[in-house]
């Protein structure tokens, strides 16, 4: 066989506008891959600049205004151009069709669009950032943001308010793609994990985005036209900014970690060669998180100046939306009792991804608990719990994901040796970064300080080497990845044995992913079974 | 035990304890779910690690009775930690009666608090060891949030509202006060610290520092010098209601309604008198926004609260 020759969606046509104006799934996932990519090592450059500053208890690299800056302009492009998007727009795209056995998203046209809205929304942004920044934090907390802030509060606003319905529109087509172009066949019950996540992160989307919009316009509002929303000095509330803000924003920690989730569900399945332990629970823990998600962003706001009793009701929902995602732990677990366990590059990431994952989801229950978030909050306890999930947990599972389907992807085998190494530097260095800030949180380190009392030095230095070491990590796979593009081996089909339409069809697949329409007779991960008696191609087959 | 590497903060209020009570309580909960899962899955990976290509894994699909187990578990363990952190969280925000109090005001980067004495002071607190002391917060500007690590409390204070937090130190010393919500370009610079004295030795510092006139006088002073008294006479008689005895005493509001005098109240008052008017009354009364400070509206309300001690229906 001869993998130059054949056609694919790769090779199909050249050129730039062929990429520009494609409405290939599989393309626009190219597409968002390099913008994300970008993205995140924009993001990763200024978690640099604020590590080094917070190698010595004076502000003595940065001024604490580029500071400020600098911890903003992370926060931003992480969670909105890189976290948010990553998972679903990349893989999302590229392989929800190909898990359903169909030949594109629902609305090809609309993905397109959903990339130009999302590079769009950067471009504001990176302006934001090149015209000078913005210092109010992600969280853009009023009246700080909509009156006080002398920076450009209105520009990144508006970049994050365009990007958002770039979400909105990718929620919809899959949430469309999901139910009605599934191959016959393909129950509801039949699907992967991984789709199952995407259908609840896409209600999210669609629910919550259009909660951040309208608030982040009225950020907008209050700043241009002076109108009185948020500001007390004009009739407003602060407080209501902050509910307004965190109804989405919360949501949102869920829209990174449950396609994480996702991945991981196909990984642990794979390269344990078993059926996922408990498939209708872990399915139904991903609805369970993505409905109570929407009803505890009040735990945000424990010390906000909201009454006692809304305290009391927020933990206790919060909680609740703990144990959907115990539940998916101790079933991944599960799934490795009598497997057939393989250490392969994805599978590592996998195994590390539940072991973040748990101790992100430990420190939770520390959060959620009312006296003790009280003396927590806003201090880097905080901050070492959301990177636990947000780094450890969605990042981890990214990139699980895009090692496993990197042979589907681009036709190539990545160095298996030098990936493994990579997994194993990421975790060392994740866990060295962010673990001594648990210890700092707790001794009472506030966040956003640009300058900090001597006595949390030594757990800052930690904390800062573990960073470096977490860079390599990063940038390693960046390396062997595109290097593998044209030296990797051939991957063929299938490379792991694994089970799921997107393995039954070549790789790189063809632009419309099967030459016929699959009908599958067995549920996801029959790994007893032979792909054969699962996936029937052609006019004959019966389910 | 490691000079440079503490892990443990300092405990030096009644709460504090409390607080680590619980946090022992969580640790011991998170130590032994990450152990267990880490260890299953290390045994696992190891035990059921792939010993030749073909080989493929047990078809078991799941357990009812470990989903079960799996999931009640969890529950039970969570409500046990939901029920003690909202004893401690309502104990937290509940102060006693006969709570010190204390006039906390934020502002872009500095803390100033007004002792009901009369002494101010800027990014220091002074109170004395084993006496519950309660702050009533505001600010001038953005949201700040007033915290001491050692004490494991923390509030953040509003603008345009007044939010209250108490503590009982329990042991003398200094201890730091951060700024934890992010408040602009000096926020890690809005540093103070909180200055917990002996009893005796509080008294002295009352005394050393005295400026001569308690919060009630310069209440008392401002009061009768932006005009206030002219209108809210003692006798009811003036345009305005009268205002002794008026705190934290219900009052009918035109247009039907009521409204607890509290501090809120009476800062609304000033600030927007037309918002809730006094039943019976026209309104008639100026703002006094930009007039007044802050700190001038606590003195004021510091002198309303003694009215209600020395005033004619002084007896709750």
């Amino acid at each position: 066989m001869n993998a130059q020759r054949r056609e694919h969606y790769l090779n199909v046509n050249y050129g730039v506008r062929s990429w520009l104006l494609t409405t290939d799934h599989k393309r626009i996932a190219w597409l968002y891959l390099v913008s994300v990519t970008f993205f995140f090592f924009v993001g990763g450059f200024f978690a640099t600049l604020i590590r080094l500053e917070l190698l010595t208890p004076q502000g003595d690299l940065v001024q604490a205004e580029t500071y400020n800056k600098l911890f903003t302009m992370h926060g931003v492009t992480m969670v909105f151009f890189f976290l948010i998007p990553s998972i679903p727009a990349v893989l999302g795209n590229f392989l929800i069709p190909m898990m359903i056995g169909a030949r594109d998203l629902a609305f090809p046209k609309l993905n397109l669009a959903s990339w130009y809205i999302f590079i769009i929304g950067g471009l504001f942004t990176l302006a934001a950032t090149a015209a000078g920044g913005v210092d109010t934090g992600w969280t853009f907390y009023t009246p700080y943001s909509s009156i006080y802030s002398n920076t450009h509060v209105a520009l990144t606003v508006v970049g994050i308010f365009v990007t958002g319905f770039s979400s909105i529109l990718t929620g919809l087509n899959f949430i469309v793609t999901i139910h009605k172009m599934r191959a016959p066949g393909l129950t509801w019950f039949r699907l992967p994990l991984f789709v199952w996540a995407h259908y609840a992160t896409s209600i999210i989307f669609v629910l919550g985005t259009p909660v951040l919009a309208i608030t982040l316009a009225l950020v907008g509002l209050e700043r241009i036209f002076g109108l009185g929303i948020f500001d007390p000095a004009r009739g407003g509330d602060p407080v209501l900014f902050q509910h307004l803000f965190w109804f989405y924003s919360h949501p949102a920690v869920y829209i990174m970690i449950l396609p994480s989730m996702g991945i991981v569900s196909e990984l642990i399945a794979c390269f344990s060669r078993k059926r996922i332990f408990g498939y209708a629970f872990v399915a139904f823990a991903s609805l369970g998180i993505a409905i109570i998600g929407f009803l505890v962003w009040g735990h945000h706001m424990f010390v906000s100046g909201q009454s006692v009793h809304a305290g009391l009701v927020f933990s206790l929902l919060s909680f609740l939306v703990a144990i959907p995602s115990a539940i998916k732990v101790f079933n991944w677990t599960a799934t490795l009792y009598k497997g057939s366990v393989s250490y392969d590059a994805p599978m590592l990431y996998s195994l590390g991804f539940i072991g973040v994952f748990t101790i992100g989801g430990l420190t939770g229950l520390f959060l959620a608990t009312l006296g003790f978030d009280v003396h927590v909050t806003d201090t880097y306890f905080v901050v070492a719990h959301f990177h636990y999930i947000m780094v450890g947990g969605a990042v981890m599972g990214y990139l699980g994901g895009i090692h496993f389907w990197w042979p589907k992807m681009t036709g190539r085998l990545y160095p298996e040796i030098l990936a493994r190494l990579a997994a194993l530097i990421v975790f060392l260095g994740f866990n060295l970064t962010f673990f001594p800030q648990f210890v700092l949180g707790f001794l009472g380190m506030p966040r956003r300080y640009h300058a900090y009392p001597p006595e949390f030095q030594v757990l800052n230095v930690m904390s800062s080497a573990g960073a470096s070491i977490l860079a390599v990590g990063y940038v390693l796979p960046l390396v062997y990845l595109i290097w593998s593009l044209r030296y990797g081996a051939v991957a063929g089909r299938n490379p792991w044995g694994a089970r799921g339409l997107e393995w039954e069809t070549d790789s790189p697949p063809p632009t419309h992913n099967f030459d016929t329409t699959p009908r599958v007779t067995e549920s996801a991960y029959a790994y007893e079974k032979e792909p054969e008696e699962i996936y029937h191609f052609g006019a004959t087959a019966h389910v | 035990m490691f000079q440079n590497l503490p892990l443990f903060p300092e405990k030096a209020s009644t709460i504090a304890y409390r607080v680590d009570a619980l946090f022992y309580f969580l640790t011991a909960v998170a130590v032994f779910f990450a152990a267990l899962i880490f260890i299953l899955i290390v045994v696992f990976a190891v035990k059921y690690r792939r010993r030749s290509a073909t080989e493929k894994g047990a078809p078991i699909e799941g357990n009812i009775a470990l989903e079960i187990l799996w999931t009640v578990v969890p529950l039970g363990i969570t409500m046990v930690m939901f029920g003690w952190g909202a004893l401690v969280y309502v104990d937290m925000f509940d102060p006693p009666s006969n709570a010190l109090e204390i006039d906390v005001v934020a502002k872009q980067w500095m803390w100033k608090m007004q002792h009901r004495e009369g002494q101010s002071e800027i990014n220091e607190l002074h109170v004395p060891v084993g006496r519950p002391v309660q702050l009533m917060m505001t600010s001038e500007d953005v949201i700040h949030s007033f915290f001491v690590p050692a004490f494991r409390i923390k509030m953040d204070v509003l603008p345009g509202r007044y939010t209250t937090l108490w503590f009982q130190p329990t042991k003398a010393g200094e201890y730091h006060l951060f700024c934890a919500e992010f408040c602009g370009t000096q926020h890690s610079g809005m540093l103070g610290r909180v200055i917990v004295m002996e009893p005796a030795e509080y008294q002295g510092w009352l005394d050393g520092g005295a400026t001569g006139m308690s919060m009630e006088q310069a209440g008392a002073q401002l009061f009768q010098r932006l005009g206030c008294g002219v209108c809210h006479r003692p006798d009811g008689a003036g345009q305005g209601p009268s205002l002794v005895g008026i705190f934290g005493r219900p009052v009918k509001l035109e247009g039907g309604g009521a409204v607890t005098a509290d501090e809120a109240y009476i800062r609304r008052s000033i600030l927007e008198p037309h918002a809730q008017v006094v039943a019976g009354y026209k309104p008639v009364m100026p703002t006094f926004k930009g007039l007044v400070s802050e700190d001038g509206i606590l003195q004021i309300i510091a002198y309303l609260k003694s009215l209600q001690k020395e005033g004619p229906q002084a007896q709750r």
